[in-house]
């Protein structure tokens, strides 16, 4: 589903990643680990073609992303669902509005909208708290905003970027449990996380980043994240 | 904005009032030549024919003297004394000659003048070179405010787009990267910067039409005799529809530049 070749990218002098190879098959859940600044969030904005890599290629469903451009773009965005690192949710519309934005974008029909919107935040417990906005809401209910929206419009490919940073382990496992839940209906997940305890649960995949080099790509019952990261 | 398109639509009304003025004056018999009391009927033809060759004239008409004591006794009928005292012998008999451009009565004057059949000729140069100039210096003037205006106006709605673009500027982001169009994108400015315009425009077009029904009395004083007034309502609707024309085009293109500065900054 999601191939990188040989892909490298630099921001002048700094290079961010280096000589990237990995391939993601439909329906995997895979955590990608590092510490900060190791190339995480700069493979997420490649897969969303947010950049275009300095070396190599990227596939995604077998296309170059570099090729894809105006409207091509948009469809490929259309099938990633993404749980930003800062979650991105708008300040001035409400969970409701936020939440069926990815709908909205797609112009579906007004009752599916509301139909759709109104499972989804039933599933992460929020259809309680549709009418209020973002800055009402504590983290673990922002968080969790920002999950059913990357999920709301059924997308091939989930990227979440350390959505349980600065969560309480209660909050971290309700949320890991949506996650799970979104891979079992046949959605790919990836995953940025520092929790090495996450990562021991699953039991999924792990894609462990240094400096924006892959340290290993393996899939463990128990994996014990090294100190430096 | 809307102060700019109420300015161009005093400009606009002022100059197609003062083109209007010179199209009345124009239609109108602007040359007298008076003619001797010798002059016989064929000798006038011939005097006719000199002025047709120029290929300056749109009519030329023959007043007799009696045709001229008619026109003499219609302009003071209320005056009766005056009446009793002209005849038609002390009347000179005349051309009335209409040119195809207020421009060419110098020249046509000119040649009447050298014929020994007329002894005077009558035009009004002053009033139609000085509304020639006022006319000519309008278009300028008006050509230079209205592209200046043009311009602030533009510069106007960019500043303003550009300013709600800032403001919303993580929203476009964050919907580009969930695969909103660029059309989706755009659209609300777009169609904002066209409410600007539109608005500004038919704010403008009513103050402008208030202000023209303000002074039309004093309008009809000061143009006595021609015919202007009342203006047209297909007349104001052209320039209403002018003005929305250009308030669609101000508040389109400027809020389209606006929107493609934070398109070419994004993937």
């Amino acid at each position: 589903m999601i191939k990188f070749e040989n892909v490298s990218k630099k921001f002048g002098e700094i290079t961010a990643l280096e000589e990237i190879n990995f391939e993601i098959k439909e329906g995997e859940f895979v955590f990608l680990i590092g510490s900060s600044g190791s190339g995480k969030t700069t493979i997420f904005r490649l897969i969303l073609g947010e950049y275009l890599p300095t070396e190599g290629k990227i596939f995604f469903e077998e296309k170059d992303t570099a090729s894809f451009k105006g409207k091509a773009l948009c469809e490929l965005r259309r099938k990633v669902g993404v749980v930003f690192q800062d979650f991105k949710l708008l300040a001035n519309r409400t969970v409701f509005e936020n939440v069926s934005l990815p709908l909205q974008i797609r112009k579906t029909a007004p009752e599916e909208v509301a139909e759709k919107t109104e499972a989804v935040l039933k599933m992460v417990g929020l259809w309680e708290r549709k009418d209020l906005f973002p800055a009402q809401l504590a983290t673990g209910e922002i968080q969790r905003v920002a999950i059913a929206r990357a999920f709301i419009a059924d997308p091939a490919v989930l990227l979440a970027d350390e959505p349980t940073g600065n969560l309480d382990p209660e909050t971290t496992k309700e949320l890991m449990k949506i996650l799970k839940e979104i891979n079992e209906k046949g959605t790919t997940v990836i995953m940025a996380t520092h929790n090495s305890e996450i990562v021991n649960e699953l039991k999924a995949r792990v894609i462990l980043l240094k400096e924006g080099k892959i340290l290993s790509d393996e899939k463990k019952s128990k994996y014990l994240l090294p100190k430096d990261v | 904005m809307t102060l700019a398109f109420f300015i161009m639509m005093v400009i606009i009304m002022l100059a197609s009032g003062a083109e209007a003025t010179l199209k009345f004056l124009e239609s109108r018999p602007q040359l007298t030549a008076f003619l001797s009391d010798e002059a016989k009927p064929q000798q006038i033809e011939l005097l006719k024919a000199k002025i047709e060759t120029t290929g300056k004239v749109n009519s030329i008409k023959f007043i007799s003297k009696d045709e001229a004591l008619e026109i003499y006794r219609n302009e003071i009928k209320d005056n009766p004394l005056l009446l009793e005292m002209v005849t038609a012998k002390i009347l000179p008999a005349s051309l009335e000659i209409s040119a195809k451009s207020l421009s060419y009565l110098p020249e046509i004057s000119q040649v009447i003048k050298e014929d020994p059949l007329v002894e005077d000729v009558l035009f009004q140069e002053d009033v139609v070179s000085t509304l020639n100039t006022i006319i000519n210096g309008l278009r300028k003037f008006g050509l230079i405010l209205v592209s200046f205006l043009f311009t602030t106006s533009l510069i106007n709605v960019v500043i303003v787009i550009s300013m709600q673009v800032a403001r919303h500027r993580r929203e476009m982001e964050t919907m580009s990267l969930m695969g909103a169009t660029k059309g989706y994108i755009r659209g609300p400015f777009i169609l904002q910067g066209v409410i600007y315009g539109v608005t500004a425009a038919v704010i403008a077009w009513l103050a402008g039409w208030l202000l023209l029904l303000y002074s039309t009395p004093f309008l009809v004083k000061f143009l006595a005799g021609v015919p202007l007034f009342p203006v047209p309502l297909i007349y104001l609707l052209a320039v209403l529809a002018g003005l929305l024309l250009l308030g669609l085009v101000i508040g389109g293109l400027g809020s389209i530049f606006s929107v493609r500065r934070f398109s070419k900054s994004s993937r």
